[in-house]
């Protein structure tokens, strides 16, 4: 068997290994143990490897892999997984591995030279991981650096699926340290009030806690500094507490940014208020690359009520709580503070399901044709975004995907000058450059001293009456909304039949004129008031109506 | 009635026409802008029939014209289908055109109205009696062609002579040589054949330049022939020193000429290059020899059923009329669904592109005669921007004005007018009959969005079947 896997790393090459050819340039995916001190998720569960083997995949699964999740070998093995003993082994027949921590040095040591792997990573905190990972030519997909913006990668998107399932443990977590219901109650013992929850930070796990606490009972209110998502926090049942000064707080890639120190000030104060209100405090405030914001501080513990509830999600990077212990449950000032950071890990089995399906379908992009060889397409924005190092060449940080650049084009218009022109409606449009003025006047004061100079006096006065009312024509008519285009039309469609006038003053026959042919000047003349009062009852008839139908 | 009291009728006129189209500016003062032309030209008309002009010999004939050209007016008005409205006005405008050669006309063989003009004043009337007529002609010819391209009579697609540049080039010459002849005739009989040989050019003139014009751009050619219907009458009012004919016919100049400006900068494209016409001929070779500009992607097709089940799962809805919800008169429909959506607290609004339809404001139209209430009625700059928050747009038979590649793709014919984003929203509905190309014969990339659905068929039909649905 080994030897098998052995002919097929090289595709191509692979040729007279004699194997059926659907197994010919099938690749084989890794999944071992985590080793990571408490971490109980598994990269892959059987009903995900079902599907990774329909893909053309193989699979291996190291011997006790998903103990902790609560799925054996022999689960592993109906699904048609094949079990390695151990972790060298496994990491040495497997082209692919997929794995949830990032990798130790140790197991780093242990990969296939460019060897494909798949985990979280986080490139920005671990510089010397990045650095053994090109040695060692690895290509290594971090799902942790997914362009969470493409809508197309949601799908993929674990850092999401993980955070849902820390937001639900926490709300179960602080429900477990709670002497208390959630929900109010009144029974024949007497009325319970219902628990008062506040959620500091509404991204993806603290909307899932919003809405587990909401699920359970709870006055569930929440903050964020993103205002955006105020909508999201109601649409969960929850109330979204603002705080009292205007700056917007979104950072772009869904994360939110260090705000200002006024806006700080009054953050606090608002805290400082709800911590004497609630009895359950959850908080999740990350800011990428940086220490937690301390949100919750002593001082406002001091101020909880006895056998209130603080769960610190952001434990990990130091905690968004002063008396936070990370890893610890602690009882200070009568509070309990939950810093665990294996919430995750407490619902191993549900966490493995969703990470494992987010890899498959990376697997799935990974793989279109079907035909168990993963392609990493660089063009894909998803796939590059991904993608940290290639080859042993490190390609991380990915430039920003093309979608996200799209709106960005849109809004300074490279190839569309004349698109923000508008119409000018109301306001005035860009005056013209002053060259173009400068010509545009010089052109008319020729034209103007031309008629000027040649004209009689009888024709300086209508000229006069006609370019004034041209002026006037294009004032009045500059503001029209574009809806009432049509009805401005025929009005001034009908409004141009005055030419009947014209008709009107020839058709009478002039006594004394000599040669002056009446009868067909009246024919003519009665012609021409025939079509204009056409246009001039037609017209006026027609606008009323249309007018008519304009209505609120 | 004296001569000054006419005049003063006259201005009394005049302040009447700017006040309506000064009212015809807001929805809430249209109306009253309205009522203001009718007084305004009632009041015009009595001024000139009892003014010194016009003598009792005259009343019947004009009583008689006038009943018949009534008769025949609100006729047309009652019963014309707001669908057809641009054919009416393309209609109207040509008899505007025709009336000015027939006045023009008439004053050309009324010796009387040429009469007591010596040396310069004498040159500058015939010249006005020249250029009268020959705007009146091309109108005349421009708006009869128009209304057959309008009403289907003739076919839409730009017909384009070769050389048709220099053809143009050709009449104009004519015409000014013929114009000089004219000014050396010194009586009637000599003057009528360069009159006459000017009149025909000046129609093929007319027909040429529209014909060269294709469908999408109608809605620049109807208000650029409104404008020429007003200069006709300021050149008739020149012809025969009435100061109100020469005001009007400014006012009504310049308010189309700005109304066809205004739909140019809507398609972002130059006065110039609309009437030069042809547009979409010439950029035809380009989409296929660039193969890298075809779109790819699939087109994924939905049923009326399918659509209904995504307008009844939305918050917000934005409805684009184009022109085929005119042709197959869908709006109705459209207004049918409007209101049960908005029944159940559906927040739906209308987006309409400055030339959807063929006409300018079309669409405000039909919309307002199906009783859509015009204040969820918006333009395109004033609803652009919330695409992104609005879960289905529903595109009615419009294609080119929702053509991602006007933004995307430099090389594309239409690169550069501004459009509607539908492709934004969290699904857009796309009603066409066909995968056809818009006018413009450019391929739309929006069809092969992944969030972009097409619903094939007659807009009527279809709309029926989704109300249906929606209301089962």
């Amino acid at each position: 068997m080994q030897a098998d896997i052995g002919t097929a790393t090289q595709p191509g090459q692979s040729v007279e290994s004699g194997s059926p050819e659907s197994a010919r340039l099938a690749q084989r995916i890794g999944v071992p143990c985590e080793i990571f001190p408490g971490e109980k998720r598994v990269a892959t569960v059987p009903e995900v490897v079902l599907k990774l083997i329909k893909l053309g995949f193989s699979v291996a699964v190291q011997s006790g892999a998903g103990a902790a999740a609560n799925v054996s070998d022999a689960d592993y093995q109906a699904a048609g997984a094949s079990i390695v003993a151990d972790a060298a082994q496994l990491w040495a027949t497997s082209e692919i591995v997929f794995k949830v921590r990032p990798p130790t040095p140790d197991e780093v040591g242990l990969m296939r030279e460019g060897g494909t792997l798949i985990s979280f990573i986080w490139p920005a905190q671990n510089p010397e991981l990045m650095q053994l990972l090109t040695a060692k030519k690895a290509t290594v997909l971090a799902i942790d650096a997914l362009p969470r913006t493409l809508s197309r990668a949601q799908k993929m998107d674990a850092l999401t699926s993980q955070a849902g399932v820390a937001g639900y443990r926490a709300v179960i977590e602080a429900a477990n340290a709670f002497g208390r219901f959630f929900n109010g109650q009144i029974t024949a013992a007497g009325k319970v009030p219902p628990a008062k929850v506040f959620i500091a930070g509404a991204g993806v796990a603290g909307l899932a806690a919003i809405g587990t606490a909401a699920g359970l009972g709870a006055i569930v209110r929440a903050n964020d500094t993103r205002a955006e998502v105020a909508d999201q926090v109601v649409s969960l049942g929850g109330e979204f507490v603002k705080v009292d000064y205007e700056e917007e707080g979104s950072g772009g890639g869904g994360y939110a940014k260090v705000m200002s120190e006024g806006f700080q000030q009054a953050q606090r104060e608002m805290y400082a208020k709800q911590a004497k209100e609630v009895d359950i405090i959850i908080t999740t405030a990350l800011i990428p690359g940086k220490p937690a914001p301390k949100l919750i501080t002593a001082e406002m513990v001091r101020s909880m009520k006895p056998g209130s509830v603080i769960v610190d999600m952001a434990a990990e990077q130091g905690g968004n709580c002063e008396l936070t212990e990370p890893g610890q449950s602690v009882v200070k000032h009568g509070v309990t503070i939950v810093g665990y950071t294996d919430l995750v890990s407490r619902l191993s089995m549900q966490s493995s399901t969703l990470y494992a399906t987010n890899l498959f379908r990376l697997s799935e992009e990974l793989c279109k044709t079907k035909d168990g060889v993963a392609n990493v397409n660089m063009e894909d924005d998803a796939i590059r975004g991904l993608t940290v190092t290639k080859d042993g060449a490190i390609t991380w940080p990915a430039p920003a995907p093309k979608q996200a650049a799209a709106p960005a084009a849109a809004a300074k218009p490279v190839a569309v000058p004349a698109a923000k022109k508008g119409h000018g409606h109301g306001e005035a449009s860009a005056p013209m450059a002053g060259n173009k003025l400068a010509i545009l006047f010089g052109v008319a004061a020729v034209l103007f001293w031309l008629i000027g100079a040649n004209a009689p006096k009888e024709f300086m006065s209508h000229f006069t009456v006609f370019v004034l009312a041209c002026f006037v024509g294009y004032m009045v008519v500059w503001n029209v909304k574009p809806a009432l285009h049509t009805p401005l039309m025929s009005v001034t469609n009908a409004i141009s039949s005055i030419i009947a006038i014209g008709a009107l003053v020839q058709i009478s026959p002039i006594a004394g004129a000599v040669n002056r042919p009446d009868s067909l000047i009246t024919w003519v003349a009665a012609a021409g008031i025939v079509l204009t009062a056409i246009n001039m009852f037609g017209g006026f008839a027609v606008t009323q109506r249309m007018l008519a139908m304009f209505r609120k | 009635m004296s001569s000054s009291l006419a005049t003063v009728a006259y201005i009394g006129a005049t302040i009447l026409f700017i006040l309506s189209l000064g009212g015809l500016s807001n929805q809430t003062t249209a109306l009253r802008g309205n009522l203001y032309g009718m007084v305004g030209m009632t009041l015009a008309v009595l001024a000139t029939v009892f003014g010194p002009q016009v003598t009792a010999a005259g009343l019947p004939w004009i009583i008689g014209a006038m009943v018949i050209g009534a008769g025949i007016g609100l006729y047309a008005a009652r019963t014309v289908q707001m669908t057809q409205m641009p054919e009416l006005v393309a209609l109207m405008h040509s008899m505007v055109g025709l009336a000015a050669m027939l006045v023009g006309f008439s004053t050309f063989i009324d010796p009387a109205a040429s009469a007591g003009f010596e040396g310069a004043a004498k040159t500058i009337h015939e010249l006005e009696i020249y250029i009268g007529i020959f705007i009146g002609a091309v109108t005349f010819a421009g708006s009869v062609i128009a209304f057959g391209k309008l009403s289907g009579r003739v076919s839409g697609s730009p017909v384009l002579l070769p050389g048709r540049h220099w053809l143009n080039l050709a009449g104009l010459l004519v015409v000014i040589y013929f114009g000089g002849v004219f000014m050396q005739a010194h009586d009637v009989p000599s003057g009528l054949i360069p009159v006459v040989v000017m009149t025909i050019v000046a129609l093929l003139f007319g027909v040429h330049m529209v014909m060269a014009i294709g469908g999408a751009d109608m809605p620049v050619v109807v208000s650029m022939l409104n404008s020429y219907s007003g200069w006709a009458a300021a050149a008739t009012g020149f012809m025969l020193s009435n100061d109100l004919l020469i005001v009007v016919g400014a006012l009504v100049g310049s308010s189309g000429a700005i109304l066809s400006y205004i739909m140019c900068n809507a398609m972002n494209r130059s006065f110039i290059s609309v009437i030069a016409g042809g547009f979409g001929t010439t950029s035809t070779p380009k989409p296929a020899a660039g193969g890298a500009t075809q779109p790819v992607g699939e087109v994924t097709p939905v049923t009326a059923l399918e659509t209904a089940e995504l307008l009844r799962e939305a918050k917000s809805v934005i409805i684009v009329p184009g022109y085929g919800m005119a042709v197959a008169q869908a709006q109705h429909t459209v207004f049918e669904i409007t209101k049960f959506l908005r029944e159940k607290g559906v927040k739906v609004r209308f987006g309409i592109h400055p030339v959807a339809g063929r006409m300018p404001g079309h669409m405000n139209v039909l919309l307002a005669e199906a009783k859509v209430p015009y204040d969820i009625v918006f333009e395109m700059d004033e609803l652009n921007e919330d695409f992104p928050d609005t879960d289905v747009t529903m595109v009615i038979g419009a294609n080119d004005i929702v053509n991602p590649s006007a933004q995307d793709d430099p090389s594309s014919p239409i690169a550069g007018m501004p459009v509607l984003e539908v492709w934004k929203a969290k699904t857009s509905i796309v009603m066409k009959r066909s995968m056809a190309s818009g006018y413009a014969g450019v391929d739309n990339p929006l069809f092969y969005k992944d969030n972009n659905r097409m619903l094939f068929g007659d807009a009527k039909k279809m709309l029926d079947e989704v109300l249906t649905a929606l209301k089962a």
